[in-house]
């Protein structure tokens, strides 16, 4: 197995490169995703390498990022989308849930719309308003649109390739303050054969209580498992990885063999994916729980200001927190 | 007339062109069939470009034709509407002049993206105009395969489907299908109030920057809903293309002729390369906005009444029979297909059946999803349980 040492957004790079050279279909349209690579650099030198008609640098605006993107793809494009920052994407929120969505249920499958639109999501990097926001549960209650997070480099590496194959159109949530993490990425494997792109993993078994995230929050959880372990309790991570659809069956085999359930996420906890999941559950797993599932989120106000994020988002104490709870029912 | 491509400059002149040559007295509208029935024999617009149609008598027949059965189904869907067959209808009744003008302009290979009331352009597709009916009918949102007849699904939302229509010219461009004779351009419908939209705007701005084979195609019939032109915009719309940089012209939306001159060259310049412009199709809604509008709280009678002297058929028919391109034998025998059609379609909508309940779980995504298809499933054990649910 041929692996590198990559960062998160390498392996996007890197992910997003094979796909251009797989297919000649393949366009990347957005602002700033040309010369300057996207302010995060993920799209960095394939502007150079593939010209620019395959990485179109538009103008800023981003309904007609998404909009002309539709026309591209029933013109039979696979255009992916790079909305620059979460809290820019609701200038295309209508573009996206009212026509992305449902172009094909409308067409009753006549028109595909094979559209990747990613979205460097959540907090945690000091940034100015609206650059740290959690729109995934705008998007998952969405039918007719996929969502997906990736939670580190090999992840990031396959799932984007997976999505842009997919003829699903797939809202590809990127944990942006997991960007500079480094990881094992296997570059060779094929992709025929890569783990589901919409199937949850287990990141960490365990068998006391199940942690279940999904993008920035995994890494979060990882740490508070193995602080938890240090403690003698084995606590086991889901990587959700896909938030529509969700992989029930993992998360439910999970909680039946752990008996408790902490679900984790950056966005506001009020009818946020923790909900769901949390009536999910509830509703399957009602005999295999030892205490109700419990939910650990941002607080139900906008984004704060950068300097009090610390204090909002979910972390290793708070989860640790919430697991103690648990146990403590 | 023959779909596809009447008009073409090789067709077979009239032996003796009308020497008049004259504007329509507004110099920022293109006109070529006066209100009053005259044939103009070409126009210079105010781009500089000179304006004519040469069609043969069977084409100016076949144009009639099309405007009747148009405004005949048109009105056949009303009725159905106030019957309680249809949920809603939203009438072209005095825009028939601007669609079929600009419908029989596209070529085949032609895209059009239209608003949720361009039934006459439909039909000029080739579409089976019971198509559009369902979707007002409730019993399926647009049966029409867009790729097999170049032209997509209709849209609801105000001006989405100019962006939709700028990225496919945006592929025609990549796909390297501009440049000639035979070259590929788009069309975008959208009306008067879609231009306060921002999708419209970005449309705009998108087709400017890309040089894209596009055609914007505004019928500026007076009215969104209920509020004039004068809340959308202080002025003549066709004007604010010059300020995406692309060219813009205002043309006599009643007349099929000018539409039609209009649209060709616009979409033929699209289809060289020549990038986008922008036609303004000056028109009215005669009816309502949909069949559940009420313009006599909004306009007046004799705003109505000055419009209808503008009637698109009835210049057109005037024309016919001035020239003696038509005779009574004619024209009844067209009244007599828009009855014969209007009577089929009636026929065909009351048959249409309801869908399958479980359909509505079909196609949500390419790849299917496991928590619909469980939620499918559970549905039809539900429904099945139901003492006569079957059929």
């Amino acid at each position: 197995m041929a692996t590198e040492t990559l960062t998160l957004g390498k392996a996007l790079n890197v992910g997003l490169r094979r796909a251009l050279e797989n297919d000649p279909k393949v366009v990347i349209m957005g602002e700033d995703v040309g010369k300057l690579g996207g302010v995060f650099r993920i799209t960095d030198g394939l502007q150079k390498d593939f010209g620019d008609q395959r990485v179109i640098d538009t103008p800023l605006a981003e309904s007609g990022i998404i909009g002309t993107a539709v026309g591209l793809a029933i013109r039979g494009y696979r255009p992916v989308c790079e909305i620059q920052f979460d809290g820019f994407v609701y200038p295309a929120y209508d573009q996206i849930v009212s026509q992305v969505a449902k172009m094909h249920y409308r067409s009753r499958g006549k028109l595909n719309i094979p559209m990747v639109i990613r979205i460097p999501f959540g907090g945690g990097i000091g940034a100015v308003e609206h650059h740290s926001e959690s729109p995934e549960a705008y998007f998952a209650h969405t039918a007719g649109l996929k969502v997906v997070s990736c939670a580190n480099p090999q992840d990031a590496y396959v799932m984007i390739q997976q999505a842009i194959t997919s003829d699903d159109p797939i809202v590809f949530l990127e944990p942006k303050r997991r960007y500079w993490e480094k990881g094992q990425v296997d570059l060779e494997a094929p992709l025929s054969q890569a783990y589901p792109l919409h199937a949850a993993r287990v990141a960490r078994a365990g068998t006391d209580a199940t942690l279940l995230a999904y993008g920035p929050m995994v890494r979060t959880c990882l740490d508070a498992a193995t602080a938890a372990a240090e403690d003698g309790r084995e606590l086991e991570v889901v990587d959700l990885r896909t938030l529509s659809p969700l992989d029930l069956g993992v998360v439910y085999e999970s909680v039946r063999r752990t008996g408790r359930a902490v679900v984790v996420h950056e966005a506001p906890g009020n009818l946020g994916m923790g909900a769901e999941i949390a009536a999910r559950i509830t509703e399957q797993c009602f005999y295999s729980l030892e205490s109700p599932v419990l939910r650990v989120t941002g607080f139900d106000t906008p984004y704060p200001a950068s300097r009090v994020e610390e204090e909002y988002l979910p972390d290793l104490d708070r989860v640790l927190d919430a697991v103690d709870r648990s146990f403590g029912w | 007339m023959a779909k596809g491509d009447p008009g073409a400059s090789t067709r077979g002149r009239r032996a003796a062109p009308r020497t008049r040559k004259a504007s329509s007295g507004d110099p920022e509208l293109v006109q070529l069939l006066t209100p009053a029935g005259e044939r103009i024999d070409s126009v210079i617009g105010p781009d500089g470009i000179e304006y004519r149609v040469d069609f043969t008598d069977e084409e100016y027949r076949g144009l009639y034709r099309d405007l009747v059965l148009v405004r005949k189904l048109d009105a056949e869907a009303t009725a159905l509407q106030r019957q309680g067959e249809l949920g809603i209808w939203a009438s072209l009744l005095g825009q028939e002049a601007a669609q079929v003008g600009s419908g029989r302009a596209l070529r085949t290979q032609d895209m059009a993206f239209p608003t949720y009331r361009e039934h006459g352009v439909l039909y000029c597709r080739g579409i089976d105009p019971i198509m559009p009916l369902g979707l007002f009918r409730g019993v399926d949102q647009g049966g029409w395969d867009p790729n097999e007849f170049k032209f997509n699904m209709y849209t609801i939302v105000i001006g989405a489907q100019t962006l939709h229509a700028t990225g496919y010219a945006m592929g025609v461009a990549m796909d390297g299908r501009t440049g000639t004779d035979d070259g590929e351009a788009v069309i975008a419908y959208f009306g008067d109030g879609a231009t306060s939209q921002g999708d419209v705007n970005e449309a705009f701005v998108w087709a400017g920057v890309f040089n894209s084979p596009l055609v914007f195609f505004c019928q500026n019939n007076q009215y969104a809903i209920s509020e004039p032109l004068e809340r959308q915009t202080r002025i003549p719309l066709y004007r604010r293309a010059a300020g995406f940089g692309f060219p813009g012209i205002r043309v006599d939306g009643n007349d099929v002729l000018a539409t039609y001159a209009v649209t060709r060259q616009a979409l033929d310049n699209a289809r060289h390369g020549q990038g986008p412009s922008l036609i303004e199709a000056y028109t009215y809604r005669m009816g309502a906005h949909t069949t559940s509008d009420d313009p006599t709280r909004y306009r007046i009678a004799s705003e109505v009444e000055a419009w209808q002297a503008k009637d698109p058929i009835a210049r057109m028919k005037t024309f016919l029979e001035r020239e003696k391109i038509a005779d009574t034998g004619f024209f009844t025998e067209v009244d007599e297909q828009a009855r014969r059609e209007a009577v089929d379609l009636r026929e065909r909508v009351l048959a249409m059946p309801n869908p399958e309940p479980a359909t509505m779980f079909d196609h949500v995504y390419p790849n299917g999803s496991p928590l619909l298809d469980e939620q499918r499933a559970e549905f039809s054990r539900y429904f099945a349980s139901f003492e006569g649910s079957a059929h």
